[in-house]
């Protein structure tokens, strides 16, 4: 079956999306992501959507759900490398995506990230 | 205004959603559409498509290429026979859903696209077209 891959980097999770995801393909990654933060003890999640044309209502949904159960979950979320004609697209669509951290690249991302977990203190 | 060419694409599962996002820019790119204008006309089709899956049981998309002098544009027509929709001005505004979602699928195409047009019938089904224009 396929599957996004999840990569851990230190007390991160890293996740590149690479595809064209169905929205089964999207839900999955969505629980995928939250068992490993536990299982890992994950303090971040890194996701690069640098390859991704499209985001709409469902994608989009699936990103803030993913930024809140990490939340809940004591982990902070980033999204990084959006291309400017989806966050053109994303904002005209409706969608604002709440409570969602970005950065443009995944150096800065990381960057982002590694604040964030040391301002909660979590070192 | 001349059709061009005329597609029609089934729309019965998840993957078939994908694959309408994917004619959709094909066209698109054919048809020398900028990236946003190619990503607005994307993005309004996966919305509808997903509607025709989930709320219309399944359905089809029809997508024409046209050209209308200097204009060149994609016309979408997605069709179902499924429960219609009861009160239309309803469900084209932001944040109505009746399913699980944000609610922004209908909204959100229509500001997506230059022309956009909605008939529904409760117990018949729902015809939803929009075109975007080069």
């Amino acid at each position: 079956m396929e599957k996004i891959p999840i990569l851990r980097m230190g007390r991160f999770l890293l996740v590149t999306i690479q595809i064209d995801m169905h929205d089964r393909l999207a839900l999955q990654l969505q629980d995928d992501l939250t068992d490993r933060i536990v299982k890992d003890r994950a303090h971040g999640v890194l996701i690069d959507i640098s390859s991704l044309e499209v985001v709409d209502s469902f994608i989009g949904r699936m990103i803030s759900n993913i930024a809140a159960m990490a939340s809940v979950l004591d982990a902070r979320t980033v999204v990084v490398g959006m291309q400017p004609a989806v966050a053109i697209t994303l904002v005209e669509l409706g969608l604002s995506l709440d409570g969602v951290r970005t950065a443009l690249n995944v150096d800065k991302g990381m960057a982002l990230l590694r604040e964030e977990v040391e301002a909660a203190g979590r070192v | 205004m001349t059709v061009v060419d005329r597609s029609v694409q089934p729309i019965q599962s998840p993957e078939d959603v994908v694959r309408v996002r994917q004619v959709a820019r094909e066209r698109a790119v054919a048809q020398g559409f900028s990236l946003v204008d190619q990503t607005k006309l994307v993005t309004a089709a996966s919305e509808l498509a997903r509607n025709t899956l989930e709320y219309g049981g399944g359905g089809e998309v029809s997508i024409e290429v046209l050209n209308d002098g200097m204009r060149k544009g994609v016309r979408l027509t997605f069709a179902d026979k499924g429960p219609g929709i009861a009160d239309l001005d309803l469900a084209l505004k932001d944040g109505y859903t009746t399913g699980g979602g944000l609610g922004l699928g209908l909204s959100g195409a229509r500001r997506l696209s230059n022309e956009f047009s909605i008939e529904s019938k409760p117990g018949e089904g729902t015809r939803v077209a929009i075109t975007r224009w080069r």
